[in-house]
């Protein structure tokens, strides 16, 4: 073990589902106040690495230390419990239902009258208006449906949720993959914002162009293999473009864009 | 702006402002109320003759019929708000009266002890709903359909072979009747309006109140609305479910106590048919057949909608027949609202 141990650490993670190997010996690692990115495309097995980090599975092998001590997640109320929050890509929020009561969902404030214990929604209301606030995300009324809040405005209360319950790691599933770019770039804002109060971020998503601006630390995921963990000064954006689409395959792919950027635009950005 | 002003001091501006009306019309329960005081006019005009408005007995009759309605809607209400049905809640108030007929007849039971275990059989018909729904993930629409055929052939089966007919009867001579009778089943004044509407309306404040001011609430919401999601943060979907299941299944026994205790007697086709009323109460007070959205007091008005048109067609002296024309008519009617509220609710601001 490491003699400064990591705020949240996966050693040597694998997972089966079956005969399907879904992770095969993956590790990563976070510290408090640092962007961990963990990038892969589709099926690289980055929805079974965070439901292991998260608590809704446990690993066939390896293990994970919270703080230098090894700890088994049976739930995500465990990971909870250590401060692991993971916000998700359908954003574990129940559309027909206010936002506030979304915010407290599973960890509702309850006050006590007489002899039973009430949910406390005059706090609840109050505490959502200011967390959202200080966030610089504004809402119209906490009594409105989820249902009728922009994908980007539902990504932020989501975040908003979880460094209010005290999330010391926050993982977040593909909070841009769904948004447009401009909205993409308001959530990748309140990640640099989270990260500046602190807070580990583990930040999965397809996009190293999302990744890239906010990431300390990248590590890729390739058919449930891991092809590395690269720190910020390690890599730059082409390598990581590059490792992440499988290197070999995207020599003939990188081809192809090329030749796409060009005909699109004549002055092709990096 | 020198200071940054309260946010809750200055109003957003792209928060329109609503009207009372407008806002009101978002509830999902207003429907249900608009429609119980439309029926109740309509049967003021025809059924005129009975004097509908003025005379107090007649309420006390179609009140009663709508606690009949009422109080078992209440939790099938809950039930559908946490996503799932409940077809045995009908035949459950046959075997609940049944089986407190047998305990207190046959069993030579005190009435207090035999309604406890009545209480429990039904709490645990539930938690076997409840369970069988949890872990199968089948859809309960099957699953309690199941458990109402299965209790329907034991109601008939065991009460004939208990008493040679289709009925068990003399249950007023169990020990503590009068007592029992008192607090559940007996006339309130002298236009006889029944003790069980105030179970009803009891019962519907605390569902109410359990819905909006409890975690139990916030969880029953989360479970029909999106179980996956509220799996991941922590809600125990599955026993909510089956406490929902329990609650439904407890209360159709409360129910079977109580016209055991009014009647005396218990036929043994008792309650068929009255789930299917029950989820009419339920949709009609804003209840998705979706889960996640809903109310208890819109159940409410809606049980007393159905119950008023019970007795209105028969104070119309209409062929009665109709009733369940009306009763679908009204279903129908609940839905489309229904489906308009949500689009509302789901877009609107």
């Amino acid at each position: 073990m490491n003699a400064a141990s990591h705020l949240l650490e996966a050693d040597g993670i694998s997972k089966y589902y079956g005969n399907v190997v879904a992770l095969n010996d993956v590790s990563a690692h976070v510290n408090a106040g640092e962007v961990t990115c963990i990038l892969g495309d589709n099926g690289a097995g980055k929805s079974s690495f965070i439901k292991i980090l998260s608590g809704c599975h446990e690993p066939d092998a390896g293990r994970l230390v919270v703080d230098g001590d090894e700890v088994h997640f049976t739930s995500p109320r465990d990971a909870r419990a250590l401060g692991i929050a993971t916000v998700y890509q359908d954003l574990a929020m129940v559309p027909l239902m206010s936002i506030w009561r979304n915010f407290f969902l599973g960890a509702e404030p309850r006050k006590r009258v007489g002899p039973v214990q009430l949910l406390d929604s005059a706090t609840a209301k109050g505490i959502v208006r200011k967390e959202l606030n200080e966030m610089g995300i504004d809402i119209r009324d906490p009594d409105q449906p989820v249902g009728t809040l922009s994908g980007g405005e539902r990504q932020s209360v989501a975040i908003a949720r979880a460094v209010y319950f005290g999330a010391r790691v926050l993982i977040l599933d593909e909070p841009t993959s769904a948004l447009g770019v401009k909205q993409a770039g308001v959530v990748l804002k309140y990640i640099l914002q989270a990260r500046d109060r602190g807070v580990a971020v583990i930040f999965i998503t397809h996009n190293p162009h999302h990744a890239y601006p906010v990431g300390d630390r990248f590590v890729i995921l390739n058919r449930g293999q891991s092809l590395g963990t690269f720190e910020k000064s390690q890599i730059d954006r082409q390598e990581l473009v590059r490792l992440m689409a499988g290197g070999r395959e995207l020599a003939e792919l990188e081809h192809e864009l090329e030749a796409i950027q060009a005909e699109v635009s004549p002055d092709p950005s990096k | 702006m020198a200071e940054t002003a309260a946010p809750s001091a200055r109003p957003d501006e792209r928060l329109v402002r609503t009207g009372p009306l407008a806002r009101l019309l978002t509830r999902p329960d207003i429907g249900a109320l608009v429609g119980a005081v439309a029926v109740f006019f309509v049967f003021a005009y025809f059924a005129r003759g009975v004097n509908w408005i003025g005379d107090p007995g007649i309420a006390a009759n179609w009140t009663d019929q709508a606690a009949q309605y009422g109080i078992v809607a209440v939790p099938v209400a809950l039930l559908m708000i946490g996503g799932e049905f409940d077809l045995s809640a009908g035949v459950m108030i046959g075997s609940s009266g049944l089986l407190l007929g047998y305990l207190a007849t046959h069993a030579h039971m005190n009435i207090w002890p035999a309604m406890a275990l009545v209480l429990v059989f039904g709490l645990v018909i539930g938690f076997v709903n409840g369970l069988t729904v949890v872990k199968t993930r089948l859809p309960s629409f099957i699953v309690t359909l199941a458990t109402f055929f299965i209790l329907q052939g034991v109601n008939s089966a065991g009460t004939l072979k208990l008493t040679g007919t289709t009925a068990i009867q003399n249950i007023d001579s169990a020990g503590g009747f009068n007592a029992a009778h008192r607090f559940f089943a007996s006339d309130l004044t002298q236009y006889s309006f029944k003790v069980k509407v105030l179970w009803w309306i009891g019962l519907t404040l605390v569902g109410a109140w359990l819905l909006a001011k409890t975690r139990f609430g916030n969880w029953i919401y989360s479970a029909g609305g999106d179980p996956t999601a509220a799996r991941n943060v922590g809600v125990p979907v599955d026993r909510t479910k089956i406490a929902l299941f329990m609650m439904t299944s407890g209360v159709a026994a409360l129910m079977g106590i109580i016209e055991a205790l009014e009647l005396r007697s218990m036929q043994a086709a008792e309650g068929i048919g009255k789930e299917f009323i029950f989820i009419i109460c339920a949709v009609v007070g804003g209840c998705l057949l979706t889960g996640g959205y809903g109310s208890v007091i819109g159940a409410f008005f809606g049980a007393a909608m159905l119950g008023m048109v019970q007795l209105g067609i028969i104070d119309a002296r209409w062929d009665s027949n109709w009733t369940f024309t009306f009763q679908g008519g009204i279903l129908f009617a609940a839905v489309l609202l229904n489906a308009f509220v949500r689009t509302r609710a789901g877009k609107s601001r």
